[in-house]
């Protein structure tokens, strides 16, 4: 029962440690890690102490001063509380009053609940306490209450429903044992959302997150016993996170907008690659309708008002046809308010789609299944909000549901047509925002590039990642195991195997070049490709900075490099200028350019070269 | 597991619930040295340990836990029993 949806952070000690002249901002994005019960605590106190004359919040935020009226131990939630405030930059004051005197607390004007004067109040009463009075009584007792803080407080009220906690006498048909606790406590829950309406009241639904996590997960008979803690100490962290949510929701603080990546994200395959027919979508796999599961639940969030964007590394041509031509497609392009395919780093393209429809980067959320991206878009962009995605696609739209980022208190018809309206809007403007500090990111991924010659080990991957590479591919030439056996030895080819690892992990091998000597002394790059996952990070200029070395070795003065057009590798049309070749001749559709290695000098880049 | 790599472990335990990198514990110590040691960092303490050492203490054996030493042993039969 984790903050699945939040990055962990490994070096926490580290971050602990610099915390003395940490930025509230920075206090933001540690809360926006998974922490766990005892780094919410920690991070609680570091607050405090950072902030003794109290936390400022972000911009935009009002602060909140919530009393939690409970009849058990509640203590152990408050930090939770502040800090699922400080993920969403809100400063949360909170009070908790004596151990089960919360009437008195609240009917004498000069008690500690009076004192602190709450602009909310969440009530937290516990399910022994309230299934004990009877359905009915319970529910009276209640809205008693509301009416009480209503006429002595201002601001929202919000009330927790009952956890689950009794055990069944009579089984699944618990309902036929009159006055049967566990009866009791489904039936208040129910009625309360009526009731709770009625009021204006907002409701914490932890019912509903025990039917998620299970009763275990929420109530443990020891800390009940032990503390009267209803809701376990591990549970606190997503407890504070769901009041944290309903704050956050009531001052309009919610997400608005929807960002998703394509290729693996919203479908499986590379769509520039694989072609619109080789996507792995819609029934027929259980993967493809794995996919179809996200676009489902993205369809969903549009239709009570959530926006919908595409930002992804493909030739905008190829990612439309598939959303146009894809019989299993649910999303259609005119679900898409901004849509964004091209090669631009993705941070630069969020700030694109806030600004083309008029929202916050701090309304958007970002869903990309690379990792790499997810860090690059964290880093530079930290107020837009990132959840990690399990590994399989199946659970894509889960993790978003479980982070809450829409949480809502209402919905209006103007929220149904509101994805109508930015999508024209946004059609009018898609101005360009400021750059990202890209290089200094890339500085700090601490990237090597090791590459190897061909060898026996390395041909089956070599093969493949020759044969399925379009995008990133000068020739697009395609190539046989024995062929690529015979480059081994051959004393008149250059023929390497490129790897690149980050402080992420390994990509594993994404890079491939061949370059043949032409009887003089140029060789001739007859094959150069690069898997599209490593786009934009400056693995080209470390490329050529080996082929140049490596071919100056066999006595190699000048590399021609060959493009050759084709439907899909247009991303790929100014790489040799890019680098510093001179065009050449054409060979009929072919393109030449030449480098003379006595004038090339390899420019330093982020990337570490190392022979493997 | 032996008692002193069991020691090292609950070392870091309380130094991340206390907030204080240099703590130092040994097996006498109690709740009376450390300060803001209460009940609730209490919790914090066996919340966290049960987490760390992947084990769930019973209502008894958290009643019996005064001194750094009783954790230890405690933590010790739990993980050899489940060995």
């Amino acid at each position: 029962m984790s903050l699945c949806w939040l990055p962990d952070l490994t070096d926490w000690p580290q971050a602990c440690a610099a915390a003395g002249d940490l930025s509230f901002d920075g206090f933001v994005r540690l809360a926006s890690t998974r922490l766990d019960a005892s780094r919410t605590n920690q991070l609680d106190r570091l607050l405090a102490r950072r902030f003794p004359d109290g936390a400022p919040g972000a911009p935009g935020t009002r602060p909140v001063r919530l009393a939690v009226l409970s009849s058990a131990t509640v203590a152990h939630l408050l930090p939770a509380i502040r800090i699922g405030g400080l993920r969403r930059g809100i400063r949360v004051e909170t009070y908790a009053g004596p151990f089960g005197a919360y009437w008195q607390d609240l009917v004498d004007p000069d008690s500690g609940l009076h004192a602190f004067a709450p602009d909310a109040v969440l009530i937290a009463l516990d399910a022994f306490h309230l299934s004990a009075l009877g359905a009915e009584a319970a529910l009276a007792h209640l809205r008693d209450l509301w009416r009480g803080v209503r006429e002595r407080f201002g601001g929202p009220v919000i009330q927790q429903t009952l956890l689950p906690v009794a055990l069944p006498l009579l089984g699944a048909n618990e309902h036929r044992l009159a006055g049967a606790r566990h009866a009791t406590i489904a039936r208040i829950n129910h009625a309360l959302r009526e009731a709770a309406d009625a009021a204006g009241v907002d409701l914490l639904a932890l019912d509903d997150q025990v039917a998620r996590h299970g009763r275990d997960a929420w109530h443990d008979p020891v800390w009940w016993l032990r503390a009267k803690q209803e809701v376990a100490p591990a549970a606190a962290p997503l407890y504070g996170d769901l009041v944290g949510r309903l704050l956050a929701a009531g001052q309009g603080l919610s997400k608005k907008c929807l960002v998703l990546d394509l290729d693996n994200t919203l479908w499986g395959g590379v769509v520039g690659d694989d072609g619109v027919a080789g996507l792995v979508l819609g029934s027929g796999s259980a993967e493809g309708e794995a996919f179809l599961g996200l676009q489902a639940y993205a369809r969903d969030l549009a239709a009570r008002g959530i926006i919908l964007a595409v930002v992804s590394k493909n030739d905008a041509a190829n990612a439309l046809e598939a959303f146009e031509t894809h019989p299993e497609m649910l999303l259609r392009r005119g679900d898409i308010a901004a849509f964004l395919a091209n090669w631009d780093d993705k941070a630069r393209n969020l700030r694109r789609v806030a600004a083309s429809l008029g929202i916050g980067l701090d309304a958007l959320v970002f869903v990309d299944d690379n990792p790499f991206e997810r860090e690059l878009v964290r880093a530079e962009l930290p107020m837009v909000a990132v959840p990690e995605l399990p590994e399989d696609p199946s659970g894509y739209a889960d993790r978003i549901a479980q982070a809450g980022y829409f949480e809502a208190l209402a919905i209006t018809p103007e929220d149904r047509a509101r994805a109508g309206l930015y999508a024209a809007n946004a059609e009018r403007t898609l101005a360009a925002a400021e750059a990202a500090d890209l290089p200094s990111y890339l500085a700090g991924l601490a990237m090597r590039l090791v590459w190897r010659p061909f060898d026996a080990v390395g041909l089956a991957r070599i093969v493949q990642l020759v044969n399925k590479t379009n995008q990133f591919n000068l020739t697009t030439r395609r190539i046989t195991e024995d062929e690529a056996r015979g480059l081994i030895d051959d004393p008149d080819a250059v023929a390497l195997q490129v790897r690149l690892v980050d402080r992420l992990g390994d990509n594993g091998m994404i890079g491939i070049v061949i370059a043949r000597r032409d009887g003089s002394d140029a060789f001739v790059v007859e094959t150069w490709l690069m898997s599209c996952r490593v786009l934009g990070r400056g693995v080209e200029a470390a490329m050529l900075a080996v082929l140049a070395g490596a071919v100056a070795e066999r006595g190699g003065r000048a590399l021609i490099g060959l493009y050759r057009p084709s439907p899909k590798n247009a991303m790929v049309a100014g790489h040799y200028p890019g680098l510093g070749f001179t065009p050449l001749e054409p060979d009929g559709a072919t393109e030449r350019h030449r480098l003379d290695l006595s004038a090339y000098r390899p420019e330093p880049g982020p990337i570490r070269i190392d022979r493997g | 597991m032996q008692t002193d790599a069991i020691e090292a472990r609950l070392t870091a335990i309380f130094r991340d619930v206390f907030t204080d990198p240099a703590l130092t514990i040994g097996p006498d110590t109690t709740a009376d040295d450390i300060a803001g040691w209460d009940s609730g960092r209490m919790i914090e303490l066996i919340v966290a340990a049960e987490s760390d050492f992947g084990l769930r203490f019973t209502t008894r054996e958290v009643d019996g836990m005064a001194r750094v030493a009783d954790f230890v042993a405690i933590i010790a039969r739990k993980l050899a029993a489940k060995a």
